[in-house]
């Protein structure tokens, strides 16, 4: 019987009314990679902050290595050989990656020797596990995959033997993600244990020795991996059967409804974020932009949304021009029939501290049938929210609730139902289910595919080639603010994950 | 030699007034630096002056004095600490609340117990920080060019000056080459990182606000026992926001604090003697102006013409761990 590493009997935890823990067991056995999956809000980063001292548990027993342990601090942890990677490095950007591995493991009140120590111990680790990182590099030059190994040097360096990494793949394209994986079963292989937090079941498939699955604060089933299959995890995690591709039929494209040529455009800093792409979206069709973040999707979105001004390129809605480089703004457009769901719902998409009903209808708020005289209808607009919420499905159904406490996949279904209610000719979606846990998921991919059905165009951008692959008749990747590609739906992950990559158009230029 | 006299007394002036600046500008870049900002350096200086001065004048002892201005300093920066640390309270409002206190209660508590318009007795010799005159310096003072300066420059200064000066070279150190430096950064860039890595947030901010306490109060001392042989209400006349303004321009570094407070030193010192002198081409500038450019600089500098300043990112945001 392999021994132990971590054990965690019975822990509870509450944030105010609201329990994220209800009495955890879990048990990781030393040398393994043990996977937990949940949707979001099912309570895997609040149990692992519990285990790393970020919080506290209510009650409950921790045990490392077979001994019982107090954590009360983050200290208490790393002592114990715990080592956490966050899904929001915890780095500090204008750092060197030597100064930021050091901190808070200095080996004395002066740098110097500290840095000496932590080049040569660096040295080391690079060839044990082959993480090779410029130690005097700045972090905020450091692409998000080299950012990721210094979190994990810096574990490693405190003398780690248990990893957490929670949700490490988000930003990764699945080439870094492929490395990632390739670390984490060297460090296996060394003895040391992991454990992946994460939502891709894919990924749990791929890597893991044992899954645990949790859901809304419980650990509802333990499995050998080898044991069990994506479909049977996916219905642990939501509690019922999930569609996890969407039925739809063949697409049945019209007329050309959204034209882009040669749109450039430009970030505050000057840089050439989107450069000379053309495309069509036609009625009745889902046309997907897959791309790593970053690599202009946004900024493709928010020039068409006209929300940034484009450098140069046209940009037509139904046949006739959006001044997209001039004076176009998303209010005129949404009258010409263009709804846009923003990628960022918390900063552009809703207004948080608002309640539900007023989110619902922000942005049309001037429309004839919100008004009385100069005066919002209050009674109409409730009438609305509750038809919106019926509809949708959006819980807890309460109109006058501040919208920061509604759960992420909530919030965009509040978003959505505000942009399809509309009617719209043209939907435009970034990242549609961003934050969203599965049954949602499936709940917003039917809508959107309905609203193809219907014969409106409908254009999503999303970082998750799955979503991407199972949603759109027609995929586009963009690299380096251009469209590198167009493929069908049946394209496969690897082709798109080349193409995401940049490797075909570095491999033409040579 | 007129002339060559005249540019070692602007520059002998731009010394002296440019010295707190100087200290409060890195007592800001302690705070600053951990995240805090502080726009109470203005009162702090000023409690620290009328401390110094009371008690100095009470105990006819400098020392005594200093320590006091140093330590009434200290605990208003934990006030702001504890507003704004502990309490996560706006660091602005609680900057200027302080401001406000300071102001009205040094007043209050001069005339309460000094009987004389709010002003402290005026402070006898022993009870002042007096000129060090270095060896030699006598001696030299007719050696053309440097004996000027090294008697007039050079020597001749409170002992608070040339720890002004000091504290240059020091606070760069700190920050660059000791732990603590490296998390007091750290924790004004991305204080989850910092406590992620096992350090307490509250704590090192607390320290760097009593480093920000420990330089207010000197240079409150500086004021009222060396420029000033005593207090007088609101003596600080904006110079903590100047201090701040030099920060800025300073960009958070040390050394560059001391050049950008030796500058708006320099200014102010050309106001005070270009007063009513015309110059060639120009005419005469009104004194105004001259204050007026260390604010404008700051500005024009706000706006990207001189290079990009940009303020510790986690700035003014209280620390709040994240679920």
């Amino acid at each position: 019987m392999a021994q132990a590493a971590i054990e965690l009997i019975g822990i509870n935890k509450s944030f105010g009314a609201v329990r994220a823990n209800r009495d955890i067991n879990l048990e990781v056995t030393r040398g393994t990679i043990h996977g937990i999956v949940g949707e979001n809000g099912a309570g895997k980063s609040t149990l692992m902050s519990i285990l790393y001292g970020f919080y506290q548990a209510d009650s409950g027993e921790i045990r490392v290595g077979g001994k019982p342990a107090s954590i009360k601090t983050s200290n208490d942890a790393i002592a114990l050989g715990i080592g956490m990677v966050h899904q929001h490095f915890m780095l500090v950007d204008n750092f060197s990656v030597l100064e930021n591995i050091i901190l808070g493991a200095e080996s004395n009140a002066l740098l110097k020797s500290s840095i000496t120590k932590a080049r040569s111990e660096l040295d080391r680790l690079e060839r044990e596990y082959g993480l090779e990182v410029d130690p005097d590099a700045l972090i905020e030059e450091l692409p998000v995959g080299l950012q990721q190994r210094v979190e994990i040097l810096k574990a490693l360096y405190r003398g780690a033997e248990i990893l957490i990494l929670d949700e490490p793949t988000g930003v990764l394209t699945p080439a870094e993600a492929d490395h990632l994986f390739r670390i984490l079963k060297q460090l296996k292989e060394q003895g040391k244990t992991v454990v992946l937090i994460t939502h891709k079941l894919r990924e749990i498939m791929a890597i893991t020795d044992t899954v645990s699955v949790m859901r809304q604060g419980t650990m509802v089933a333990t499995r050998e991996t080898s044991k069990t299959t994506v479909e049977e995890l996916a219905e642990l995690m939501v509690g019922r059967r999930v569609l996890l591709r969407v039925e739809k039929g063949e697409a049945e494209a019209g007329a050309v409804k959204l034209s882009v040529r040669n749109l450039t455009v430009k970030d505050q800093r000057g840089v050439t974020m989107v450069d000379d792409v053309s495309l069509d979206v036609r009625a009745g069709e889902i046309v997907g932009i897959a791309g790593v973040a970053g690599n202009g999707q946004s900024e493709l979105l928010e020039a068409i949304s006209g929300i940034r001004r484009a450098v140069s390129g046209t940009v037509m809605l139904d046949g006739k021009p959006i001044d997209v480089t001039g004076v176009a703004d998303p209010g005129e457009l949404r009258d010409r029939g263009l709804a846009h769901v923003p990628e960022d719902r918390h900063h552009v998409g809703l207004v948080l501290a608002f309640e539900e009903h007023e989110n619902s209808i922000l942005g049309y708020h001037d429309k004839q049938r919100f008004l009385k005289g100069p005066f919002l209808n209050v009674d109409a607009i409730m009438a609305d929210a509750k038809d919106k919420i019926a509809k949708y499905d959006i819980r807890p159904g309460n109109p006058r609730l501040k919208t920061a406490n509604f759960s992420g996949g909530n919030q965009q279904k509040i978003v959505l139902a505000r942009e399809i209610e509309q009617d719209p000719g043209v939907l435009i979606v970034g990242q549609p289910t961003r934050g969203v846990d599965v049954g949602a998921i499936e709940f917003i991919h039917k809508r959107l595919i309905a609203m193809r059905d219907q014969g409106k165009a409908v254009l999503v951008v999303s970082v998750e080639l799955d979503e991407i692959r199972s949603l759109c008749d027609r995929i586009l990747v963009m690299f380096a603010g251009r469209i590198v590609g167009e493929r069908g739906p049946d394209a496969t992950e690897g082709e798109l994950g080349l193409l995401m990559a940049g490797v075909e158009q570095q491999e033409a230029a040579q | 030699m007129d002339l060559f006299n005249a540019i070692i007394q602007v520059l002998d002036s731009t010394i002296r007034l440019s010295v707190p600046l100087l200290l409060a500008c890195l007592a800001g870049l302690y705070s600053e630096r951990a995240g805090i900002f502080d726009i109470g350096l203005e009162g702090k200086m000023l409690v620290g002056a009328f401390a110094g001065a009371a008690a100095a004048a009470v105990f006819h002892s400098a020392l005594i004095g200093l320590g006091m201005a140093i330590l009434i300093s200290v605990a208003f920066a934990m006030v702001h600490g504890f507003a704004s640390i502990t309490h996560r309270g706006n660091q602005i409002v609680s900057g200027v609340a302080i401001n406000f206190i300071a102001s009205g209660s040094t007043v209050l508590l001069g005339q309460a117990w000094f009987k004389q318009g709010g002003r402290t007795p005026a402070l006898q010799p022993g009870e002042r920080f007096e000129a060090i005159t270095w060896p030699g310096a006598d001696a030299v003072r007719d050696v053309p060019i440097l004996g000027p300066i090294y008697s007039e420059l050079i020597s001749g200064h409170s002992i608070l000056v040339y720890f002004a000066f000091a504290m240059v070279p020091f606070t760069w150190w700190v920050l660059f080459r000791t732990r603590f430096g490296l998390r007091m950064r750290a924790v004004g860039e991305n204080p989850a990182a910092v406590d992620t890595a096992g350090i307490s947030v509250t704590w090192l901010r607390y320290r760097a606000l009593i480093c920000t306490g420990v330089l207010t109060g000197v240079a409150g001392a500086y004021l009222s026992m060396v420029q000033n042989g005593g207090f007088v209400k609101d003596m600080t006349a904006g110079k903590g926001y100047i201090a701040l303004a030099a920060l800025i321009f300073a960009k958070w570094k040390p050394v560059n604090a001391m050049f950008a407070c030796l500058l708006f030193g320099f200014l102010d010192a050309a106001a005070i003697r270009l007063q009513g002198t015309p110059l060639p081409v120009i005419g005469k500038v009104p004194v105004q102006f001259m204050q007026a450019l260390p604010y404008i600089l700051t500005v024009i500098l706000l706006a990207g013409f001189i290079g990009k300043a940009i303020p510790p990112r986690a700035g003014g945001v209280p620390y709040v761990k994240e679920r």
